[in-house]
């Protein structure tokens, strides 16, 4: 099923997405999944959502339990092995399926994790490389200045860096005013910021430091663990800067409350 | 030297606790990797180097006893003595005997690490002989009764306030200024000088031993190695087996990107090759040399999952782009290999359970294997040392009691679902005013730093259910769209969405207009009992997948392929249960 590169959605037939939520998402900030579905749906996708994802096994693999891992999994993939494409609105769990499940599972199921990694795909990376979300002929979403803070797992492990950067001059002509160091981790590290807040909070203050001296408006990126963290520094310290997901942005959803901001 | 890994986190909050000091790592910080980043745009082959240097590092460790066979030959058909030491006290009290036989006190001593991780300075001036560390560096931390806080800047962390201070107070030459940077160093320079020609024995060590001609590599920006090397009537070279490469082309390769990545040089001040004692004809050099080598877990390591760890050049890269290393300093890990590296030495070196914070002092932000001009699989080996941890129950019991019971939940659909629907329902109500928490009981972790985002309603799941059970199909409203595949209530069975031949998706997707995007669909998750089998003769995805653009690039020549060695397979097979490494992702 090959498509000619002049394809645009609405000359092709749909791609079906199933979307991976992340707990993250389901669980703090659920304005992530629906703005994930929107785009999905303006891009001509077809979205299900598998009622039954919990989560990705990534925590307990990166603190070391691989045999608490590997059922979830295992889990994971049979719900969505079957779907045509699996699209994940967060660079660490898309890199724990892509990059780390063909690593934790062995046999039979490493080749199923390798399947399903073929077309698991972060949602920035779908929306420009597969699914080529354009704007068309809808006005261009009017945003307040922003930066963009790259996580790690999403930049070095499936090359995540000019494809959000992409989609916000497409879809709302935003350039994003580049902070320094961007390409350095912000202390988050899943279960790192509480085994050792000292340090996290270090590099979190450190991160904040260069988002602020950016006097940009916004600060957004592509994972909700990243953002949750920042966020909460930025709140503890007082600064204004607002921090939303970047399917939020891209969706022009900038009413409801950001990251951690009381509801008006 | 003394260990104090175990105190980890207690070692970096002091750390943290100096701004001066954490001012002065900041700017190390970002610095150092401008400096290696433009050292290697200018040099432009570092992916095709870097991928010669790690097979050929693969192929000198999967063929280590033939290597070190023929190195052992080639050094003693040179002239050399060469001896094997199982450990620190074995190599330690090989050197002293060395010294003593030639009634050596006073050694002049640079370049090696290796004798840092087997303590020989304490050694051999506890049985009276005066060691003098001749690198500037070197000399310096060792002048300040400190140990080095960096492999390739041992006294990075030292503001040359502190080191003039520190020279006025130990160098007994009278009343002076010391203004400048230069005055410094000539200072060192000149008490160095004495030093060297006064020692009887030179100490010094490898980047790399050449098994075809038996000669060691040195690399020095001082020159200090060579008069180590060069004026005493001894030279001891110590290193460690893992050194061994096959050919001097070898070497040098490794050269290009052990410098650049180090210091972002292209090439350091001196590179010196030592082929053993002076000849009849030859005018200097020393009388004697022996070559020490220090196997020390080495061995156990080359036949444990860990052995990509041996590939390590010492270059320092991953210290100087480790968020970690540069907010804490080397001194906090509390051993002599600090940083990415050392986090993963320490324990290996030492033991798991000295150190088992270490492996933890990692976001697996990837930014050192990113680096690496050995292409060592940093994170992912610190992560499979706390799979280790785990197994040993060396972890923190709430860590790994936390884990077990939140992924017990997540393999429970239902549960986790109706649980967590209740929990954040409750936390966004306690929360919703703020907007945040500035206090959590079981988070202290976080909120010691940082407030914790209160959640924004209930969970996705329950929006969705809900939404989809207002959406309830009704024979009018759905009909422009009854090819969907749609569930019957939130959580009643709804058909799988599976993939069907192209055809039959077309077909689907022509029922949809066009200008109507699609819905989002519940879709339930296919039943656990699911035989695999049946899916395992599954096409593969339809759709190749792309990440970024693929960089095509000429690959570089560096020389001829290595040709397998008749050697046996040093490398045993592995036994604990480290996942297997794909071979066809990345």
């Amino acid at each position: 099923m090959t498509r000619p590169a002049t394809d645009t959605p609405q000359s092709r037939p749909n791609l079906r997405v199933s979307l991976f939520v992340t707990c993250l998402a389901d669980l703090l900030r659920p304005s992530v999944a629906f703005a994930s579905i929107k785009l999905l749906e303006q891009a001509g996708c077809e979205v299900s959502v598998p009622l039954q994802q919990t989560c990705c096994g990534q925590p307990a693999y990166n603190t070391g339990d691989y045999e608490t891992s590997e059922p979830l999994a295992r889990q994971l993939i049979e719900q969505f092995e079957d779907a045509e494409y699996v699209v994940v609105p967060s660079g660490s769990c898309a890199g724990m399926i892509c990059h780390h499940y063909p690593r934790l599972l062995k046999g039979e199921w490493r080749d199923r994790a390798l399947q399903l990694a073929a077309k698991t795909f972060e949602l920035t990376t779908f929306l420009t490389d597969i699914a080529k979300l354009q704007r068309g002929e809808r006005e261009p979403i009017a945003l307040p200045s922003v930066t963009y803070h790259d996580s790690c797992a999403g930049l070095r492990e499936l090359g995540i860096k000019a494809q959000p950067r992409q989609l916000l001059q497409e879809l709302c002509a935003t350039d994003v005013i580049e902070l320094q160091q961007t390409e350095v981790c912000c202390g988050f590290g899943g279960t790192f910021c509480a085994k050792m807040p000292e340090i996290s909070g270090k590099m979190v203050g450190d991160k904040l430091a260069n988002a602020v001296a950016t006097k940009a408006a916004v600060l957004t990126g592509g994972d909700l663990g990243c953002l949750l963290n920042i966020a909460g520094r930025a709140h503890r310290q007082g600064e204004s800067i607002q921090v939303r997901h970047i399917a939020e942005l891209l969706v022009g959803d900038l009413d409801s409350p950001a990251i951690g901001e009381a509801e008006s | 030297m003394r260990q104090t890994s175990d105190t980890f986190l207690e070692n970096a909050s002091h750390a943290l606790a100096d701004a001066d000091k954490v001012q002065r790592r900041d700017l190390m910080a970002v610095f150092t990797p401008l400096i290696r980043d433009a050292a290697m745009e200018g040099f432009g082959q570092f992916d095709a180097l870097r991928q010669h240097v790690k097979q050929v590092r693969q192929h000198s460790l999967d063929h280590l006893g033939h290597y070190l066979t023929q190195f052992e030959e080639e050094a003693l058909h040179n002239g050399n003595f060469v001896h094997y030491a199982r450990d620190g006290n074995e190599l330690n009290s090989r050197v002293l005997d060395i010294c003593q036989q030639h009634s050596a006190r006073h050694i002049a001593k640079g370049k090696s690490m290796v004798t840092e991780e087997t303590g020989l300075n304490d050694f051999l001036e506890r049985a009276g002989l005066s060691v003098t560390e001749t690198d500037l560096g070197e000399y310096i931390i060792q002048q300040a009764g400190e140990t080095p806080s960096h492999i390739v800047g041992p006294a990075l962390h030292k503001s040359a306030a502190e080191i003039r201070e520190l020279f006025l107070d130990k160098h007994d030459l009278g009343p002076r200024e010391l203004a400048e940077i230069t005055d410094l160093v000539g200072e060192a320079r000149q008490v160095l000088r004495d030093k060297f020609l006064k020692a009887e024995v030179g100490i010094i060590g490898a980047n790399a031993l050449i098994a075809e001609s038996g000669y060691s590599m040195l690399v020095t920006n001082e020159g200090n190695g060579d008069l180590c090397a060069n004026l005493p009537k001894v030279l001891i070279i110590c290193t460690t087996i893992d050194r061994v490469l096959p050919r001097a082309e070898d070497a040098t390769a490794m050269l290009r990107l052990l410098v650049r990545s180090a210091t972002g040089q292209a090439q350091t001040c001196y590179t010196s090759f030592y082929s053993g004692p002076r000849r009849e004809l030859d005018t200097d050099g020393p009388l004697e040399t022996h070559f020490v080598l220090l196997d020390n877990h080495r061995s156990d390591i080359l036949a444990s999952d860990y052995h990509e760890m041996l590939q390590c050049i010492r270059c320092g890269a991953c210290l100087n782009h480790c968020p970690i290393y540069t907010g804490v300093g080397g001194h906090a890990f509390g051993w002599v290999y600090p940083g990415p590296m050392g986090s993963i030495l320490t324990p290996l070196l030492t033991s798991l359970e000295q150190s088992n914070a270490l492996p933890n002092a990692c976001t697996s932000c990837g930014r050192c294997a990113e680096v690496c001009p050995a292409d060592i699989p940093i994170p992912d080996l610190l992560r499979d040392l706390r799979h280790e941890e785990t197994r040993r129950q060396l972890s923190a019991p709430r860590w790994r009691l936390g884990m077990k019971l939140h992924g017990w939940l997540a393999r429970h659909p239902r549960l986790y679902h109706r649980l967590t629907g209740w929990a954040i329902t409750a936390l966004h109500r306690l929360g919703r005013k703020r907007g945040r928490f500035s206090r959590l009981p079981m988070a202290e972790g976080w909120t010691s730093q940082r407030d914790f985002p209160a959640p924004q309603g209930k969970t996705f799941m329950q929006q969705f259910a809900l939404q989809q059970q207002q959406e309830m199909p009704s024979p009018v409203r759905d009909k422009p769209r009854k090819t969907r595949l749609r569930p019957e209530a939130g959580r009643t069975k709804a058909p799988r969405v599976k993939p069907s031949p192209p055809g039959a998706a077309k077909t689907a997707s022509k029922a949809v207009p066009a200008d109507k995007p699609a819905r989002a669909v519940a879709a339930k998750a296919p039943a656990k009992s699911a035989s695999p089998k049946s899916r395992t003769g599954k096409p593969p995805a339809r759709k190749p997948r792309s990440r970024g653009p693929v960089k095509t690039r000429t690959e570089p020549h560096f020389g001829e392929p290595l040709e397998p060695q008749s050697g046996a397979d040093e490398r045993r097979s592995t036994t604990t249960g480290k996942p297997q490494e794909p071979d066809d992702v990345n």
